[in-house]
């Protein structure tokens, strides 16, 4: 599986990419592989404040739901429109049209406590 | 403790299949996309290994009307070769388990049982068995295996010298499938058309493998409990543990017509009585109005009180819509009463509907 090089990942399978002084917030394609076919996710409004490994949503797959922990602590500044007739993109393309919210951050030094994709890809080899 | 593998575990693990623990048992729950096997079934095909059903046969000069003190229908107005679905009720009325009853011969009876419940079920009907009657708890070396969907028909008949135009809903008939004995039987568990086949667990790999070849151009895919489980929860079929278990009634369940009260059976007395005296609670079909998906546990409001909870809940493939079964208060049964379902600590608006949700 192979990783962009320059997002950074959490422990629960969430990715955080830096875009200026905003991150953008996602699901890794082994945590959508986990799940199944997503048929929901519940989002925060815009403006909400949500913070590190705090749940932000819920992502639903045919069989369960499960929450989303927030990578970072700020303000959400923008949710993808995308998702809520289309849930399946976070399927068919996690990093990218698949993204869930845009985060503008205090704390950038929060983002370098992240896994790099070498980490993350370590960790996902002793998950087995 | 270990769990149990069916005949066709290696070939599901070679196919990339994701298993669970079902009832004991290591299935596969996906192959590739619960989405995709739901859909096969609904327009092409389905075919799902069910090796973990129990199955008892029921012998003997008494053996019918032994087992129609055992459940809630009537296996005594049978014919030879007709099926038909039933509970089995403990003394209070609560569903020890459902169960289909296919009769076999004059006086002999097969019973096809929920895999969680296969030891309860036997030791239950062990300890109330009379003489001239005898169970065999064949469920280790007996195979089953649904082939569901609007294509069924044309697959199963390239495999069989059995005439399955002539096969009626509910109805079974002994025959050879790819030259093994089988009983091919019009049942399933899917809201679609379709078999299911029994045969020989030795002869399980051989009978699958035969119908997934005759089904590769007609779009047939193997399918995992996933999709059954959304397949049947549209077609508003009662799944054990769910709408059904040792606290609740069939007619709770609205299984009031595989229910015959002019005849005994254990939990009649009990059945007759809440029939008389009102129900407590009743199951409702629900879809979501606010968006959300219910999921089993959730609890049910009407004018913001409790009065129930979701038994069974998913995002309808077919319909595109989230829907559920749920317990309520019986007197807010009608269809298109609000209520609402706390998803997350937020109450969604739902409404009553009709059951069953998806009809073919």
């Amino acid at each position: 599986m192979s990783l962009p090089k320059e997002y950074r990942f959490t422990r629960d399978h969430e990715w955080a990419k830096l875009d200026g002084n905003r991150v953008r917030v996602g699901i890794t394609e082994y945590a959508q592989e986990q799940l199944g076919d997503v048929v929901y996710v519940e989002l925060p409004s815009v403006g909400k404040q949500i913070t590190l490994k705090q749940t932000f949503g819920v992502v639903e797959s045919v069989k369960a739901a499960s929450d989303l922990f927030s990578p970072v602590t700020g303000k959400v500044v923008e949710t993808n429109p995308g998702l809520e007739d289309s849930p399946e993109l976070v399927n068919q393309d996690p990093y990218g049209e698949g993204w869930m919210i845009v985060v503008e951050v205090k704390d950038m030094g929060e983002l370098q406590n992240l896994l790099s994709a070498d980490d993350y890809a370590a960790y996902l080899e002793s998950l087995g | 403790m270990n769990l149990k593998r069916t005949p066709l575990y290696d070939w599901h693990t070679a196919h990339g299949a994701r298993m669970v623990d079902f009832g004991g048992w290591e299935m596969p729950v996906q192959y590739n996309s619960i989405l995709e096997e739901h859909r096969a079934v609904r327009q092409q095909a389905g075919l799902f290994d069910v090796c973990h059903m129990g199955e008892a046969h029921i012998r003997g000069p008494q053996a019918g009307r032994w087992l129609q003190q055992m459940v809630t229908n009537d296996p005594m107005t049978l014919q030879i070769n007709q099926a038909q679905y039933n509970v089995m009720c403990q003394e209070n009325g609560t569903a020890l388990d459902d169960l289909i009853i296919y009769r076999l011969g004059e006086a002999h009876f097969l019973a096809v049982l929920n895999a969680s419940n296969v030891d309860k079920d036997v030791n239950w009907l062990r300890q109330h068995l009379e003489s001239g009657v005898t169970l065999e708890d064949a469920s280790d070396g007996t195979a089953l295996m649904a082939l569901q969907g609007p294509a069924a028909q044309t697959i199963l008949q390239k495999l069989t010298a059995v005439d399955l135009s002539q096969l009626r809903y509910y109805w079974c008939q002994p025959g050879a499938v790819a030259g093994v004995d089988t009983l091919i039987c019009r049942t399933g568990y899917t809201g679609e058309d379709g078999f299911e086949v029994m045969v020989s667990s030795d002869k399980a790999v051989a009978i699958w493998g035969a119908l997934m070849q005759a089904g590769a151009s007609h779009g047939l895919l193997p399918v995992g409990l996933g999709a059954r489980d959304t397949l049947r929860l549209e077609a508003a079929m009662p799944l054990y543990g769910h709408e059904l278990d040792e606290e609740t009634t069939p007619l709770e369940a609205g299984l009031t017509r595989f229910i015959v009260l002019d005849k005994d059976f254990i939990g009649r007395d009990a059945v007759r009585d809440e029939k008389e005296k009102g129900l407590k609670k009743r199951l409702v079909g629900i879809e979501m109005v606010d968006r959300g998906i219910p999921r089993q546990d959730y609890a049910v409001l009407y004018q913001g009180e409790v009065v129930g909870k979701i038994t069974s809940g998913t995002m309808s493939p077919t319909l595109e819509k989230a829907i559920a079964m749920a317990y309520v208060r019986s007197d807010l049964r009608e269809v298109g009463t609000e209520l609402a379902v706390m998803i997350r600590d937020r109450p969604a608006k739902a409404v009553i509907v009709r059951r069953p949700f998806y009809k073919r």
